[in-house]
């Protein structure tokens, strides 16, 4: 075991995925020389070489198109967007192709690739840098949409989403990327794509978030146990895209109460689409509504207001004491 | 090229394309060649289509500060004057905004160290009316035009007051997805030839930014449409920490432009002369109907990409060295004292005065933080739609009771 950020726990999952298959590739901006942007790619580059951590020219139609003849051709390209704000320069490919091929090709073609990207705010980034948009590949069928909140889970998530044969948008929250560490097994870990994890147990209300918002989740939930005995179950989604709606449910069978917590736009964001399943799925349970604590429905704001535009700890010990009323 | 006598299509469009192709006026020998089956081997001797003929390169004066006489546009003292003022103001600013960044008064900042001749020799060419389309490294542009330093302080202190386009001015703001303000560029020359205006569109983008899809079809419209642009690709030899080399395996950017059929000059980005006279007849021939013209203007980022970079993972201080002995600002000072325009009192009070002007804006921009956390909301639509007005009242509430801070 090793206490690793989350960097350094993507680093070593792209490490034991380079190093196990030689089919996949790294590619990208800047990932190679200069070991990513963020550093996710540390040492790669000279590890594996430059047929297999390949430095893009700056064109994000061009990576994800050309991962898309890769995969046809039998690869497995592993593409990082530098921010998901410059994802949409490749949204033609990844919504025209990575996620249509199987189906087109009914079952002839797969499309065994991952376009990895950091998301959300917190940084005091540009405009473009800071935007949570999980959403928009959520809405695209034909994409597993998966959001790491931890080291440990960023490793195993992007091993298992590597190793998938169906495409991955694999979302990292960059303000978690040198937050905190976290104990990572030696030995190579997975977890199974698609499955929420109940990161806290309790029976008063259900609470459920991802990414870097988890923290600030996580932090409510033990004051509001101290504060106030309330015992709030913390649901991770993990993968946001196909959503574990039975986790859920099962949780809100249970307490009753819900709040979804996210930094992405509220209409139409990933908390639209949890309420709306336990709508469909336990209504009957439901003691008061449910709330969406999300970011608001405006461009994200440059940085000196970007912590007004955050759901943050107070923010959701508000909306949980609000609901517990009801 | 594309002769439409004598073919025989009622478009002219096969033959004309074919005889681009194979670079003949003999439509049957086009089909000839064809429907040769050669087994992958030619047989057919090949003519040469000369399409570099486009190109040229432009420097006037050197590194050493010799100047090419015959090119020289000596142009009036006041201009020249400008020039110095212009890209030593850039200068300043820049490092201010280095050493502001180390202290946190700002965010992120990308550095422009270098390239300032670019900046001032194309933004002189502009007038009031036309309009510039900046990519992210062009505050000399901006000060030119008449974007207060406060604005560009606030832009990297992450202030969306940045974005109040002075009274005046027409530029858009910065565009950060790289590439992505071409075709804006385009569009509002096409605008200008829409109106029957004389006025030109001048756009900025990095050698990174001709790799977008943006940046091509972008060019592909000016071409097509033959509109008032001038697309300035500032080549600073790197893209973050990926050479020119890695964007393109040509030998110019210029050629891009040729290859959109636009007019395309490489120039010495590090000549101030150099980088005006080329994009002086670039501008006098887009007001007068001739269509977009492509400047290369090779330079190099002295700098890091930004404060979050380090060049040294990626290339060597020898590199560096040997740009700084190009530095533009050396070579025009010398040119101007060479000339008996500039002396060492009148370079001090240039300085100083140019300082002043970096502190007001710095000053500008400390008074400038107390602003309204709300603005975030205001601008979204014309009219506030219902459901916006709610979320706004949520987050008057949250700011209220969770003493969130503003500011940088
Ligand atoms: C579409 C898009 N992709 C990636 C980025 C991240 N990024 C910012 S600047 C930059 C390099 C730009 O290089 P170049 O166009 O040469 O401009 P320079 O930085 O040299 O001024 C990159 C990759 C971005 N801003 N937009
Ligand atoms: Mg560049």
């Amino acid at each position: 075991m090793a206490q690793l950020n989350m960097v350094k726990a993507l680093n070593l999952a792209l490490r034991e995925a380079l190093a196990e298959d030689n089919d996949v590739v790294v590619m990208g901006q800047d990932v190679g020389q200069d070991e990513g942007v963020f550093r996710v790619t540390e040492k790669l580059l000279a590890e594996f070489g430059r047929e297999r951590v390949i430095d893009t020219p700056l064109a994000e139609a061009g990576i994800v198109g050309t991962a898309v003849g890769l995969a046809l051709y039998g690869m497995k390209p592993v593409c990082e967007m530098q921010f998901s704000g410059f994802a949409y320069q490749a949204y033609h490919q990844i919504e025209g192709h990575v996620a249509r091929y199987r189906n087109r090709t009914r079952g002839r073609y797969t499309m065994p690739m991952v376009v990895r990207m950091p998301f959300g705010g917190g940084i005091r980034a540009l405009e473009h840098h800071s935007e949570s948009q999980e959403a928009i590949y959520a809405h695209t069928p034909g994409l597993q949409m998966v959001i790491c909140s931890a080291p440990r889970n960023a490793r195993a998530l992007l091993l298992a989403s590597i190793r998938h044969p169906d495409p991955v948008i694999f979302f990292e929250p960059k303000a978690v990327y040198r937050a905190f560490k976290e104990e990572v097994p030696d030995e190579p870990e997975t977890m199974e794509l698609g499955k929420a994890h109940v990161a806290r147990v309790g029976k008063d209300i259900t609470l459920v978030s991802f990414g870097a918002m988890m923290r600030a989740t996580l932090e409510a939930a033990d004051d509001l146990s101290d504060e106030d005995n309330i015992e709030a179950e913390v649901i991770d989604l993990l993968t946001v895209s196909p959503l574990d709606t039975e986790t859920i449910a099962n949780s809100v069978s249970k307490t009753g109460r819900c709040v979804v917590v996210h930094e992405g736009h509220r209409t139409c964001g990933i908390g639209a689409e949890v309420v709306a399943r336990l709508v469909e799925s336990c209504f009957y349970h439901l003691e008061a509504p449910i709330r969406r604590l999300t970011g608001y429905d405006v461009h994200f704001p440059y940085f000196a207001r970007e912590q007004a535009f955050l759901p943050g700890a107070d923010r959701i010990k508000r909306a949980v004491r609000e609901t517990l009323v009801c | 090229m594309g002769s439409r006598s004598g073919s025989v299509d009622p478009d002219g469009w096969f033959f004309s394309q074919a005889n681009m192709v194979f670079g003949t006026g003999d439509p049957d020998g086009c089909r000839r060649r064809l429907s040769t089956d050669t087994g992958g081997l030619s047989v057919v001797p090949r003519k040469k289509i000369k399409v570099a003929d486009k190109l040229e390169y432009l420097q006037i004066l050197d590194e050493k500060a010799r100047v090419d006489e015959t090119l020289d546009p000596k142009l009036d003292g006041d201009t020249l004057l400008g020039f110095l003022k212009l890209m030593l103001t850039t200068r300043l600013l820049d490092e201010r905004m280095l050493a502001m960044q180390r202290q946190g008064r700002i965010g992120t900042y990308a550095p422009i160290r270098g390239q300032e001749a670019v900046q001032a020799g194309t933004a002189f060419c502009a007038r009031r009316s036309d309009w510039m389309i900046q990519s992210f490294r062009e505050p000399g542009v901006c000060i030119h035009r008449g974007w207060p330093i406060r604005a560009i302080l606030q832009l990297w202190g992450g202030y969306e007051e940045a974005n109040d386009v002075p009274e005046g001015v027409n530029d858009t703001p910065l565009a950060v997805p790289v590439g992505s303000q071409v075709p804006h560029t385009m569009g509002i020359a096409w605008g200008m030839k829409m109106k029957g205006k004389d006025d030109v569109a001048i756009g900025y983008v990095g050698d990174g930014g001709t790799s977008e899809g943006d940046f091509h079809e972008a060019l592909t419209f000016a071409g097509v449409f033959g509109v008032p642009a001038i697309c300035v690709v500032t080549n600073n030899q790197w893209a973050i920490s990926q050479p020119r080399s890695r964007q393109v395996n040509a030998e110019t950017l210029a050629q891009k432009g040729a290859g959109y059929g636009m007019d395309a000059i490489q120039v010495d980005g590090n000549d101030v002369l150099a980088v005006y006279v080329a994009t002086s007849e670039a501008v006098a021939k887009a007001r007068a109907g001739g269509g977009p013209t492509l400047i290369e203007a090779v330079t190099y980022r002295l700098a890091m990409h930004t404060t979050a970079d380090d060049p040294k993972k990626y290339r060597s201080e020898d590199e560096v060295k040997k740009w700084e002995k190009r530095d533009p600002l050396i070579r025009f000072e010398k040119y101007l004292r060479d000339r008996d325009m500039l002396d060492d009192a009148m370079h001090e009070q240039i300085v100083s005065d140019c300082k002043a002007a970096v502190k007001v804006g710095v000053e500008e921009y400390e008074a400038a933080r107390d602003v309204d956390p709300r603005d975030c909301f205001k601008y979204m639509y014309e009219d506030m739609p219902a459901e916006l007005v709610t979320q706004l009242a949520e987050f008057d509430e949250a700011l209220r009771t969770e003493g969130v801070t503003i500011g940088h």
